[in-house]
C-alpha cells in the first residue's frame, strides 16, 4: 500500500508533460490550487473536527493584500504574500480564541459571520476597490511579477506549495499535534480530563489551517491576476473547500487532493457543458452531495474504500484462493 | 420625528426576527444543534407565499397559512430523511448536513426562480396609518403584530401546555422522556417543524412589505444566529427580546450610517458579543 502516494506524487509530476493543451494545464493547475486549499482546511475541520464554514476570508486576505500592495506602492505579488498570511492569522485568532473557549457549534457561527462581514466591508470600501475588485499589473515588468503565458510554471509552484502544505500535515499527523487533535475531535471532554490543552490546540490548528489557506489565496491571485469580493471573500469558496475535502474525506492526508481530483475536472465539463446556466443546477448538485455524505459517510470516499469496498474485494479475492 | 419612526420600524422588523429566530432556538434548546438552512427555510416561505398568490389567488391570511403548512412538512421531511441519523453521528456530519441543505435550497430556488428580486402582487393589505405623525405600512403594522402573537404563542405553547412540556422533556432527557410513554422521534420531527414553520410564517410576513430573492436566506441566517446568540441560546423568551432589540440596532443603523451598513453593524455585534458576552444577555452559563 505504501506506493500509493509516491505514483500519485509521480503522475502529478508528469502531467503537464503529457497533456500538452493549454486547457488540460489550466485545469491542472487549478486542482492544485483547490487541492492545496482544501488541504488548509481540512487540517482543522477534517483532523481537529472544527467545521469552519467561512475559511473564505483567508483566502480573501492572501489574494486580497498583494494585489493590494501592487495598487498602493506598484510592489511585485509575491511580496504581500506574507502579509496575507499574517492578516489570516489575526483573523484566525480573533475568531477562535473566544469561541474555542465555548463547546459546539458557535465556531462554525463565528466563521461565517465574520466571513460575510468581511466581505461586506470589502465590497463597500472604496480603498479596497468595492464591488468590481482590485487588479494586479497588466503587463509584466519583469521576471518578479510571475506573469507566464503557460500554466506550466504555474502548476509547478503550485505543486511545490501543496507539496509542502501535505508535508506539514503529514508530519502533524504523526506528531503530539496530530494526536491531540484526533483526541480533541473524538471526544473533547475526554481529551481535556486526560490533560490536552483543548482551546489551545484548536487555535493552533486553526491558524495553521488559515495560513495555508491565506497561501492559496496568494496563489490565485498570481495566476489569476485580478480579484474580486465574491471570488475572494464569498460564501461559495468555502463551500468550494469544504465539499472537495469532504467528497475526498476530511480527516485523512490525501482525502482533499483525491476530492480536487475528481471534483474540480467535473465542474469544468458541467460548465463547458450548460454554460451561463449551470451554476444554479452545479450548486444544486453540490449540496446533495454534502447531504448524502453527513447523512451515509462523513469520512468521505477514503472511508468508504477503506471500510466498504476494499474489505469487499478482498473477501472476493480470499473465497477465489479457497480450495 | 423621523427617528421615531424609524424605531417603530425596527421594532416591528425586530418582532419578524423574533419569530423565525425562535424557531432557530427551539432546534437549539431540544437538540443542541444548529440549522445553517434556516435562513432558506424563510427564503422558501417567501416563494411559497408567492406561489399560492400566483396560483391561488390567496389573500395575506391564505398565503401566510400556506407557508406554515408548506414549511411544516418541509421541516417533518428533512427531519426524517436527514437530521435523525445525523444527529448520532460527527460533528462534521452535523454541520454537513443543514450546511448543504442550505446550498441545495438555495440554489434550487436560484435555478427555478431566477436570481432577480421579485414582490408579492398587489395584496388587500395597503395603505399607511398616521399614528400622531408617524407614519407606519398597514402590512409591516401587520406583519409586526402578528409575528408577535405568534412568538407568544410558541412561548406560551412551550411553556403551559402538555405537549410543551413533552418537547422540553426530551429535550432534557431522552431515555427518561421514552421511559415515560414519550416517542422522541415524534417530538423532534414536530420541533422541527415548528422551527421550519415559524421561519415560513416570518418570510410570507417580510414578504409583505419587501422585495426578495433565492439569496436573501444569506443574511437572515446570520441574523438568527445574533439574535439566539443574544437571547441566550435555546431560549425562546430570550430570543423574542433579542430579535427585537436587534431590528432597532439594524433600523437605527441603515439610519445613521446607510442601508449598506446594517448588516456590518449586526454581524460585528456577533462578533463582539462572542468575545464579551458569549452566554447572552439573558442567558446563564
Amino acid at each position: 500500500m505504501r506506493w500509493r502516494p509516491f505514483a500519485l506524487a509521480a503522475a502529478l509530476l508528469v502531467y503537464p508533460l503529457l497533456f500538452r493543451g493549454a486547457f488540460y494545464q489550466d485545469m491542472g493547475a487549478l486542482v492544485l490550487i483547490q487541492a492545496t486549499s482544501a488541504s488548509a482546511w481540512n487540517i482543522v475541520g477534517g483532523y481537529a473536527g472544527q467545521v469552519s464554514v467561512g475559511h473564505a476570508v483567508f483566502f480573501g486576505a492572501g489574494a486580497y493584500l498583494p494585489v493590494l500592495f501592487y495598487e498602493l506602492w506598484q510592489l511585485p505579488l509575491f511580496v504581500g504574500v506574507p502579509a496575507g498570511i499574517a492578516v489570516s492569522l489575526a483573523f484566525a485568532f480573533i475568531i477562535g480564541l473566544p469561541t474555542f473557549r465555548l463547546r459546539g457549534h458557535y465556531f462554525s457561527m463565528a466563521t461565517i459571520a465574520v466571513a460575510e462581514l468581511v466581505r461586506l466591508i470589502v465590497s463597500n470600501s472604496g480603498f479596497l476597490g468595492g464591488a468590481i475588485g482590485l487588479m494586479g499589473p497588466a503587463r509584466p515588468r519583469g521576471w518578479w511579477d510571475l506573469v507566464f503565458r503557460s500554466a506550466v510554471p504555474y502548476y509547478y509552484i503550485f505543486l511545490a506549495v501543496l507539496g509542502l502544505v501535505l508535508l506539514a500535515t503529514w508530519q502533524m499527523e504523526r506528531s503530539r499535534f496530530g494526536y491531540y487533535l484526533r483526541a480533541i475531535r473524538a471526544d473533547e471532554r475526554a481529551a481535556k480530563s486526560l490533560g490536552v490543552p483543548v482551546s489551545r490546540y484548536k487555535l493552533y490548528a486553526f491558524m495553521l489551517s488559515a495560513a495555508f489557506t491565506a497561501a492559496a489565496g496568494s496563489l490565485y491571485i498570481i495566476k489569476t491576476g485580478f480579484i474580486d469580493p465574491e471570488s475572494g471573500f464569498g460564501i461559495l469558496v468555502s463551500v468550494q473547500m469544504i465539499i472537495i475535502a469532504a467528497l475526498g474525506g476530511a480527516g485523512t492526508l490525501l482525502g482533499p487532493l483525491l476530492g480536487a481530483i475528481l471534483l474540480v475536472p467535473l465542474q469544468t465539463a458541467t460548465n463547458t457543458w450548460f454554460g451561463g446556466g449551470a451554476t444554479g443546477l452545479t450548486y444544486i448538485f453540490y449540496g446533495g452531495i454534502i447531504m448524502l455524505i453527513a447523512r451515509f459517510e462523513p469520512g468521505g470516499l477514503i472511508e468508504l474504500w477503506r471500510l466498504r469496498i476494499a474489505p469487499l474485494l478482498l473477501r472476493r479475492r480470499g473465497d477465489a484462493h479457497a480450495p | 420625528m423621523i427617528l421615531l419612526q424609524v424605531i417603530a420600524a425596527g421594532l416591528l422588523l425586530g418582532a419578524v426576527y423574533a419569530l423565525f429566530s425562535s424557531g432557530l432556538a427551539l432546534i437549539w434548546g431540544m437538540m443542541n444543534f444548529i440549522n445553517f438552512a434556516h435562513g432558506e427555510f424563510v427564503m422558501a416561505g417567501m416563494y411559497v407565499a408567492f406561489l399560492a398568490v400566483v396560483w391561488l389567488k390567496a389573500g395575506p391570511a391564505g398565503f401566510t397559512l400556506a407557508a406554515a403548512c408548506g414549511l411544516f412538512i418541509l421541516g417533518v421531511v428533512i427531519y426524517f430523511a436527514l437530521i435523525r441519523e445525523v444527529l448520532r453521528g460527527p460533528m462534521l456530519a452535523q454541520i454537513l448536513s443543514t450546511f448543504g441543505l442550505a446550498l441545495f435550497l438555495r440554489y434550487a430556488a436560484f435555478f427555478i426562480f431566477s436570481p432577480n428580486f421579485v414582490t408579492l402582487p398587489q395584496t388587500a393589505l395597503t395603505g399607511t396609518v398616521d399614528l400622531d405623525g408617524i407614519y407606519l405600512s398597514v402590512p409591516q403594522l401587520v406583519a409586526g403584530a402578528v409575528a408577535l402573537i405568534l412568538t407568544l404563542a410558541l412561548h406560551l405553547l412551550l411553556s403551559r401546555t402538555q405537549l410543551g412540556s413533552r418537547l422540553l422533556a426530551v429535550a432534557e432527557d431522552r431515555e427518561a422522556a421514552m421511559l415515560m410513554g414519550i416517542r422522541p422521534d415524534r417530538m423532534q420531527a414536530l420541533a422541527w417543524g415548528l422551527s421550519a414553520a415559524s421561519a415560513g410564517i416570518a418570510g410570507a410576513l417580510i414578504a409583505l412589505s419587501f422585495p426578495f430573492s433565492p439569496e436573501v436566506g444569506g443574511s437572515f441566517v446570520i441574523i438568527a444566529f445574533v439574535v439566539v446568540a443574544l437571547g441566550g441560546f435555546g431560549s425562546v423568551p430570550g430570543a423574542m427580546i433579542a430579535g427585537l432589540i436587534i431590528g432597532l440596532i439594524e433600523s437605527l443603523s441603515a439610519y445613521w450610517f446607510g442601508p449598506v451598513y446594517k448588516d456590518v453593524v449586526v454581524y460585528g455585534l456577533f462578533v463582539a458579543l462572542l468575545w464579551l458576552r458569549p452566554q447572552g444577555l439573558l442567558g446563564t452559563q
